[in-house]
């Protein structure tokens, strides 16, 4: 996939499960400046759901991307998000 | 707009149509204002001290406010053990009356089963990477959810103030759960 964006910040989560994904990632945006894109890493299979249902009912992010990449031992849920105000 | 024939009665009625649309102008604005902020607000009751029940109220309070839902939870009875800062890191599981752990109640009722029970689950629970208990109200309290604890239970209980964690509001009752419920979208008993 093309990258049309930059990742300004990484979020790691692996091990985690519900609902420290959210929380975690909502805490990380909340530091970030208008246009920044954070990209969290994941391996709770349920960030999926989770992530897009959090960033569609905020007004202050966008989900930009959400990628599950094979890393061989484990599968991590990757969430790309930008904060928009 | 032909105004070359008004009477004095019309000039009236205009001037006071004028006044009267401006009020409900004002009245308008007013509601607009106080309806403009959309931010949901969701109250829970949570009754129940045992290691299961103490997850989905924490759970739910912690996400929801990164959500910027405005968050109240008000613990009652058995509830109040997920705020005592000694107790809530020994709450317990029981196998007796719960079909779905699998272990008839003769056998989940000998002395040392719910220890082992809440030994097993805390062992999957870290496994898991499930969060403690104690990290969910840290979580929820950071995030300005409001964890209250009823005056009633606790001095029923006989529950010290400084008991419970730092940041519990203490000294509340039904009225207040009430009044709060009331102006929230979304309440549940846990």
């Amino acid at each position: 996939m093309s990258t049309k964006y930059d990742v300004t910040d990484t979020l790691d989560v692996k091990g985690l499960s519900c609902p420290m994904p959210v929380v975690k990632t909502k805490q990380s945006v909340d530091e970030l400046e208008a246009g920044d894109v954070l990209r969290v890493l994941a391996t709770d299979r349920g960030s999926l759901s989770d992530i897009e249902g959090w960033a569609g009912s905020s007004d202050s992010v966008e989900l930009l991307d959400q990628e599950e990449v094979d890393e061989g031992s484990e599968t991590v849920y990757q969430h790309d998000i930008r904060r928009v105000d | 707009m032909s105004t070359d024939t008004p009477s004095q009665s019309t000039d009236v009625d205009v001037a006071s149509l004028k006044a009267r649309v401006e009020e409900l102008e004002d009245e308008l604005a007013g509601i607009e204002a106080a309806t403009a902020d959309d931010t949901k607000k969701m109250v829970m009751i949570a009754t129940k001290g045992s290691l299961d029940m103490a997850y989905p109220p924490l759970i739910l309070a912690s996400t929801a406010a990164a959500f910027d839902w405005d968050v109240t939870v008000f613990h009652t009875f058995w509830g109040l053990d997920i705020l005592h800062e000694e107790k809530s890191k020994n709450l317990k599981l029981s196998a007796v009356g719960n079909p779905s752990m699998g272990v008839p109640n003769i056998v989940a009722a000998i002395p040392g089963m719910d220890a082992m029970a809440t030994r097993m689950m805390g062992k999957r629970i870290e496994e898991n990477g499930t969060a403690s208990i104690q990290e969910l109200i840290d979580l929820s309290l950071d995030q300005g959810v409001e964890l209250q604890a009823c005056q009633m239970t606790a001095d029923l209980m006989d529950y010290d103030e400084d008991a419970f964690y730092d940041g519990v509001t203490t000294g509340v009752g039904a009225a207040a759960a009430l009044a709060e419920m009331g102006d929230a979208e979304i309440q549940l008993l846990v």
